[in-house]
């Protein structure tokens, strides 16, 4: 019972943080720029377009008044209209969201299954070639431009090795699917169509490896310094003298307890894989939400920017309360 | 007569930095690449913008060692400049958000109360956008430019600083001597400007080396987009987006320029860590 009382005071502690982000994008979107009217209709609109806009939208009033109806719009999930095919940005944005979706959980799963043996391996082997192995690609990680590293990958695995695909999450002609889960990857297996799951999967395997490549420096590098830190402990010694294979002091006694720096570190870099997804999506023409916000750059779509933008935060905030939850299981001494 | 005490204190830093094999290996690229930006006018070969439609796209060779673009412009001598362009964001990226999340921790962490628990929300707001989303949305409101770019990439960066120089100004000002000059009649700027910020300077320094990258990283990424330097400016980022449209027959396009971000990157990120463990072993991760 105590647990659902923190979490409840989570939830709690998470709705200012929302408001102040909602704050923050209907600053940006109606203070900065100077003529909030304009970027709603578009550079090429007429005058009395932009003033008719500006009195739709109730632009000509004070700044307190637009913002509680642009929060009145929130709430309703109504995040305004794209300019580019008039459609409502949230519904847009539904579309697009699976594939951001599958991408990200790929590229977390990549991270996982990569960097925590690499982090265990460098931190057990210290000093030795698999902690400097560890080191180079945790600097080389953390130090390479995402959209460039995609370049490059196309560049080896599709133009000159033909390995993989280079674009897009299905070769042209296929169809998706049934739609189950709207990540293809799954929906093939449910629906048991081996051809289309083994196209799925290696139209995802570049850009789930290039979105993954930064955040596997950052998940490798706190595994390695947290177990470091267990590893001196004296229970960890008090282990070893009582005959505990190694194994399984490395695996069970002291990983356990290095998880929690690595949760934290996971949820962060899961919401800047959202970050990132907007440059590998643009790389690999990945129909999700990030190539959805480029292209909206380069139409001055400025609602879907915005929408994108609150949606992404909104996300990583999600993402942290569901990192704080998952504390409170790993470890019983956080009291509520 | 004995030396300024920051001096010996540099002196100092300065012959521990250079036992470490990993701050001379970051030092060194920091510093080449420096050498590359001044020179880039002597070192360069071609004009960065001049145009030579008849050598359009030609591969890497002996007149042009990166090969040429599209409109036959040297990408060797483009990259050089462009490390002038990049070096350049990069500091001034840093000197805004560190003076600015200087000046709003300091303050916060001196005053303490209710203004550090209002201004450490703004910050935790800012901090809940993923960093490279809220650096787009704002550079998209301002409109692309350069300058926008930097503005943009500077203010994701603003909570950081005023974070860490908080929490140092939160000890600092229970330090014997904060009172004592409050005793002796100091205003409040007078304390924030002579003894919190100077106490806080180290691990700044720390921060805005380790952030330097990061900066360059986020600032070339909006170029890339299309919201930073607009052509026909030689800016890594948008050479690579530039590049991109041929990269399937012009490998060596976006190959380069890329490459000199990954260099640079890697030096700044180097020597940062190295920096941290010699100057600032609190803030280690």
């Amino acid at each position: 019972m105590r647990i659902l009382a923190y979490i409840f005071r989570r939830l709690l502690a998470a709705i200012p943080v929302l408001v102040g982000v909602s704050i923050l994008t209907f600053l940006i979107s109606h203070a900065i720029p100077g003529d909030p009217a304009r970027l709603i209709v578009g550079p090429k609109a007429s005058k009395e377009a932009v003033e008719s806009i500006r009195k739709e939208h109730g632009l000509d009033k004070p700044l307190p008044v637009q913002y509680v109806r642009y929060m009145a719009g929130l709430v309703t999930g109504d995040l305004g209209q794209s300019i580019r095919n008039h459609r409502p940005v949230t519904r847009d944005l539904a579309d697009y969201f699976p594939a951001t979706f599958e991408l990200t959980l790929a590229s977390l799963v990549l991270c996982l299954a990569v960097g925590i043996p690499l982090g265990i391996l460098a931190a057990v082997r210290r000093n030795r070639l698999a902690d400097h192995v560890a080191r180079v690609v945790s600097v080389v990680g953390v130090s390479t431009p995402v959209f460039w590293l995609g370049l490059m990958l196309l560049l080896l695995f599709y133009r000159h090795l033909s390995w993989l695909p280079g674009s897009g999450r299905l070769d042209v002609t296929s169809a998706p699917p049934a739609d189950i889960t709207g990540l293809y990857v799954l929906d093939a297996l449910l629906a048991g169509d081996w051809a289309l799951l083994r196209e799925a999967a290696s139209h995802l395997i570049l850009p789930a490896f290039c979105l993954s490549y930064v955040y596997l420096a950052v998940i490798t590098r706190i595994v390695r310094s947290s177990m470091i830190a267990v590893l001196g402990q004296d229970y960890i010694v008090t282990a070893r003298a009582n005959g505990l294979s190694a194994a399984r002091v490395v695996l069970k006694h002291a990983f356990k307890n290095s998880l929690i720096p690595t949760v934290t570190i996971t949820g962060l870099s899961l919401g800047e894989l959202l970050g990132g997804a907007i440059l590998t999506e643009t790389i690999f023409a990945w129909p999700g939400m990030g190539k959805y916000v480029v292209d909206s750059v380069n139409s001055l779509d400025f609602p879907a920017i915005m929408g994108f933008t609150l949606v992404a935060s909104a996300a990583y905030v999600a993402i942290n309360l569901g990192v704080d939850v998952i504390y409170a299981f790993l470890n019983p001494r956080i009291r509520y | 007569m004995s030396a300024h005490p920051l001096l010996r204190e540099l002196k100092l830093t300065l012959r521990i930095l250079a036992r470490n094999p990993s701050a001379l290996i970051g030092g060194a690229v920091i510093v080449l690449m420096v050498l590359l930006a001044l020179g880039a006018p002597l070192l360069a070969p071609f004009d960065p913008v001049k145009l030579s439609l008849a050598e359009r796209l030609s591969a890497p060779g002996a007149a042009h060692f990166f090969g040429t673009d599209e409109l036959g412009r040297d990408i060797f001598s483009r990259v050089l400049y462009g490390a002038r362009i990049s070096l350049s964001i990069g500091l001034l990226v840093i000197t805004v958000a560190g003076v600015t999340g200087a000046l709003i921790g300091a303050t916060s962490g001196y005053f303490g109360g209710r203004i550090d628990n209002a201004v450490m929300r703004v910050m935790d707001v800012v901090l809940s956008f993923p960093s490279l989303v809220l650096a787009l949305a704002l550079a998209a409101a301002m409109g692309p430019s350069l300058v926008n770019a930097i503005l943009a990439t500077a203010f994701v960066m603003i909570p950081k600083f005023a974070r860490l120089v908080r929490g140092e100004a939160l000890s600092v000002r229970e330090l014997p001597f904060v009172a004592a000059s409050r005793v002796a009649g100091a205003g409040h700027g007078f304390i924030i400007r002579r003894h919190i910020l100077p106490n806080c300077l180290n691990s700044a320094i720390v921060l805005a080396t380790l952030t330097l990258g990061d900066a360059i990283l986020i600032a070339a990424s909006l170029s890339f987009i299309g919201l930073g330097a607009q052509p026909p400016t030689p800016e890594w980022g948008a050479m690579i987006a530039s590049g991109r449209k041929f990269l399937m027959d012009q490998w060596w396009y976006a190959t380069f320029p890329g490459l000199f971000i990954l260099v640079t990157v890697i030096g700044f990120n180097i020597f940062g860590d190295a920096l941290r463990d010699v100057l600032d072993p609190r803030i280690r991760r």
